[in-house]
């Protein structure tokens, strides 16, 4: 732009480097916002029509979408049953995750510690759909937690945990903890061997060494094992659905229903953008905590 | 305290694979009923040669997979290329458009999808499947092979162009060689993404063209045969040697000390 008289040498070698920076990055960004930029801004206007256009219904624009969450209460329930749901998974998944990002940086060593990190991640990159089945068969009603309840007191009444709250809860943790070892470790990881044993000289004992160096200093890996569990169960749908049974109704269900069942797609649109939004804010809010986390993710 | 912290790995250890173990053990039993003790059997391994609508599914996961896995990386590395070695305005800008399709929820990113290809008149089915797989790879691949080319020095580069080699010819001779393990293990993750994909996948399927992931949910919702058992057992061996071949190949928490 700058040299439009009498182009110099590295003004033209400058100009072809920009043509092969676009070449290299054309094919990967035109894909991308064919299949995910395009139908984001295509559901953003679905939101805000009266009916899907299709046939010959003309395109009708309201804010009706948007109201009827707030006109309808049960949503307000149903959202708030999914940011629950949320809280439930993200806390047990901190409260267990933790100790163990601990134990591993800690307690392991060597050989050991690789294969134990191996073990942790392997079942997170197995089929989450799998896992969730396979904790149907150990929860439903005579499934196998139950008959292994039975051997050790066969007068126990069955727990059937399938179908209910709890059973949600297990299947989202499970799915998730290993994002929290993981982000944990990295944290833990870093804190010197030297920090803990100066504060063990000057007298500190093992809780007050938790509190006030280990805990402040893995925050960073907490909140950000936090995001990348809260984030994909709010919008959840297949565990609630399979492990619920009739009592898992989430916003991730209620959205899939409207897709797939009631064909209000407008509607459904709109709701995607609300918890679009609540995911955005929790982003915003995080990246203030974390500067360069999230950015250099 | 090491103790206590030892217990509790192994605790969480078998939290983790319990209920996988069930799965893989109720595969290879005769009750369909998942009755204990197990009565070892392989009918439900038989039963499945002969299910030809999962058999049908299987070949399309593999189909979606292995598109996703070629073009991804292809489409990945040439931009990885251009974000991590030549500086030009709106870098940071490219890089930060590479999170929406990892962090947005994959509920909203599927429905989406539906709502433009239906709308545009891309439809549903296998093509639609693959430019949606295709779409979620990518910024893993960039990542992947971004953090490799990290590994590998520019100064080798620099030195072949000094002794007279084009650039072109210098990525080509020098840094490509050494990228190569994680090219592979790019492609490996991306059809890892693929193979494991429900999400998009379920709202991109027909009633007629539909992946392993999506059969086996709906056979859930029908009810539960340890037919599903076999064929999850079946996926997870699949999945675990992909991924002990992409920790292999990424030198995942190892040190053999590429740089």
């Amino acid at each position: 732009m700058a040299t439009r008289i009498a182009p110099s040498l590295p003004a033209r070698l400058s100009s072809r480097r920009a043509w092969t920076t676009a070449g290299l990055l054309i094919p990967a960004y035109g894909w991308l916002t064919l299949a995910v930029f395009l139908p984001l801004g295509a559901m953003l206007f679905f939101s805000f029509l009266k009916a899907a256009p299709f046939g010959d219904r003309p395109l009708v624009f309201t804010f009706d979408q948007y109201l009827a969450f707030f006109r309808r209460p049960y949503l307000f329930d149903v959202a708030w049953r999914s940011i629950e749901l949320g809280l439930w998974t993200t806390g047990l998944c901190a409260l267990i995750g933790l100790p163990a990002a601990l134990a591993l940086a800690r307690a392991t060593r060597g050989r050991a510690r690789q294969v134990l990190f191996l073990l942790i991640i392997l079942p997170f990159w197995t089929n989450g759909l799998v896992r969730i089945f396979s904790w149907t068969i150990v929860l439903r009603e005579g499934g196998v937690l139950d008959q292994a309840l039975h051997l050790v007191l066969p007068s126990a009444p069955g727990l059937s945990l399938l179908y209910s709250y709890p059973a949600i809860v297990i299947g989202l943790v499970h799915a998730y903890l290993p994002y929290m070892i993981l982000t944990c470790y990295l944290s833990v990881a870093a804190i010197e061997d030297s920090v803990v044993e100066a504060a063990r000289s000057l007298g500190a004992r093992t809780p007050a060494i938790f509190w006030k160096i280990i805990l402040p200093l893995s925050l960073p890996g907490l909140v950000s094992g936090a995001i990348l569990i809260f984030v994909p169960v709010i919008g959840s749908f297949m565990e609630p659905r399979i492990l619920g049974g009739r009592i898992g109704v989430t916003m991730g269900t209620v959205i899939e229903d409207q897709f797939t069942q009631a064909f209000n797609w407008p509607l459904g649109a709109a709701l995607s953008f609300i918890m679009l939004a609540v995911v955005l804010l929790i982003f915003g809010l995080t990246s203030r905590i974390l500067p360069g986390r999230v950015a250099s993710f | 305290m090491v103790l206590v912290g030892r217990s509790w790995l192994l605790a969480v250890v078998a939290f983790l694979y319990l209920p996988i173990a069930v799965m893989i053990a109720m595969a290879f039993n005769a009750s369909s009923l998942y009755a204990l003790p197990i009565k070892p059997s392989l009918q439900w391994f038989v039963a499945l040669a002969g299910d030809a609508p999962l058999l049908t599914a299987t070949r399309n996961s593999l189909a979606i997979a292995l598109f996703t896995s070629i073009v991804a990386t292809l489409v990945g590395t040439l931009a990885s290329i251009a974000l991590s070695r030549q500086a030009f305005r709106g870098r940071s800008l490219l890089k930060a458009l590479l999170l929406p399709p990892i962090a947005i929820p994959w509920l909203i990113t599927g429905t989406a999808m539906l709502v433009f290809f239906f709308w545009t008149g891309i439809g549903r089915g296998l093509h639609a499947m693959m430019i949606g797989h295709v779409a979620l790879a990518i910024p893993y691949v960039v990542l992947v092979v971004g953090t490799g080319m990290e590994a590998v020095r520019v100064d080798l580069e620099e030195a072949a162009m000094s002794l007279g080699s084009t650039p072109v010819h210098a990525f080509v001779a020098v840094t490509m060689p050494l990228l190569a393990p994680s090219i592979v293990a790019a492609g490996l993750f991306a059809f890892a993404v693929s193979l494991d994909q429900f999400v998009v996948s379920y709202f991109l399927s027909t009633p007629g063209v539909s992946t392993l992931p999506v059969e086996i949910y709906s056979s859930i919702r029908k009810g539960f045969t340890p037919e599903i058992n076999a064929i999850s057992a079946i996926f997870f061996g699949v999945s675990t040697l992909l991924v002990l071949l992409f920790a292999q190949l990424s030198n995942l928490g190892g040190n053999r000390g590429r740089r």
